[in-house]
């Protein structure tokens, strides 16, 4: 799939003004003819003005509904403007946004979900993490590979493209809860029966916003992986054809 | 009839009070109040006639009847929490929806206004579109 005025790149933003209106740019200087929304989800800064200035279409959250929340919007978003494929683009920089070409490439106007996902190079991005942290993101690397058939290793990254299936889909069924955003939506789009896929992209370290990583968080963070995945494993299994469309 | 009975008793009157009186001024919602008018009710039967009570738990083996009440208002109250809690999730889930929608229809209307704003300024009621060059 080619990068065209049909498609959107979605920034959820939670005070990112010094991040922002760089990552803006630097995604419409790659991709000149896409569309850009930044989801500003409820900030106390300049967030909404600097993206604004950069070029981007910005919805404001009414209060703070986290990552998934504002992807949510994202995806009814560009459910409703009829959006033939959309990129989620971090709002602090990590992501370069050279690659937004790369992850859309793979997918096509299937009626199938499909999701791509930039996983960080192997090795290369093995960044300085806590133990806990990284032994919870192999469990869910394990899990979801499992479950998607494909063989994954960054499954919690928020650098992803979605065709439109997969827009549809996520826009009545992503998850807001944290972790569950990135995680639970493979699981929903593999049920649905859509595909996954995993392209390599080089990550950055952030250019605004601190890495929210102390032991104890990451503790904190593995915990939840695990009780998460229990729930996943015991969740009843998708019980709507896969054909029809849910209630509007 | 003893002390225990006549507090019980009293206090089942003052909560049935109070739930009447909350659903009169439409603050609390009949399905709750049913179940808090129900709960007055055992309670205030209990009290007036213990030995009712009492029968019964004996009938069912149980040596000590206020163990028996102890474990059933502990159950009851574990029910009423697990309920509230879904309920709850349920009403975050709907008051997320209703945040999404209301950021979708503010983006929406602010792709309606023009750019310079005149559909602020113009409070006059309808007109035509194009501002006259005064």
């Amino acid at each position: 799939m080619e990068l065209d005025t049909d498609v959107l790149v979605v920034i959820p933003a939670y005070n990112e003004a010094d991040s922002v209106g760089a990552v803006v740019t630097e995604v419409l200087e790659a991709a000149p003819k896409v569309h850009v929304l930044v989801v500003d989800d409820a900030s106390t800064d300049t967030t909404a003005i600097l993206a604004r200035n950069a070029g981007a279409q910005v919805v404001t959250n009414v209060f703070n509904l986290g990552v998934g929340g504002a992807m949510r919007v994202g995806f009814r978003y560009a459910a409703a403007k009829g959006y033939r494929a959309m990129i989620q683009v971090d709002g602090d920089g990590q992501h370069d946004a050279h690659d937004v070409g790369r992850l859309l490439e793979p997918l096509d106007d299937r009626p199938e979900p499909m999701v791509s996902i930039g996983a960080r190079f192997a090795g290369q991005g093995d960044y300085d993490a806590p133990r806990a942290r990284r032994w919870a993101m192999h469990l869910l690397a394990w899990y979801l590979s499992r479950v998607t058939h494909v063989h994954l290793t960054d499954v919690t990254s928020g650098f992803r493209a979605h065709n439109r299936a997969a827009i549809e889909l996520f826009a009545r069924t992503y998850p807001a809860d944290y972790l569950a955003d990135t995680v639970e939506s493979l699981v929903i789009a593999s049920e649905a029966g859509g595909t996954v896929v995993q392209v390599p992209v080089s990550m950055r370290s952030r250019t605004g916003g601190a890495p929210s990583q102390s032991p104890l968080r990451a503790a904190v963070y593995l915990v939840r992986v695990a009780l998460m995945l229990t729930v996943a494993v015991f969740r009843r299994r998708s019980v709507r054809p896969p054909t029809t469309e849910a209630p509007s | 009839m003893s002390g225990v009975h006549i507090i019980a008793l009293i206090s089942a009157l003052a909560t049935l009070t109070v739930i009447v009186e909350l659903s009169r001024r439409r603050q609390l919602r009949e399905k709750y109040a049913v179940v808090w008018l129900g709960v007055c009710v055992v309670v205030a039967v209990i009290a007036i006639a213990p030995g009712l009570f009492n029968h019964a738990a004996h009938a069912m083996g149980v040596i000590s009847p206020p163990d028996l009440l102890t474990v059933l208002a502990a159950l009851f109250l574990l029910v009423v929490c697990v309920y509230l809690s879904w309920e709850l999730g349920r009403m975050e889930d709907k008051t997320r929806l209703l945040a999404e929608e209301v950021a979708l229809l503010r983006n929406g209307i602010e792709e309606l206004r023009p750019p310079d704003g005149a559909l602020a300024n113009d409070a006059s009621g309808p007109s035509d579109d194009s501002e006259p060059g005064s």
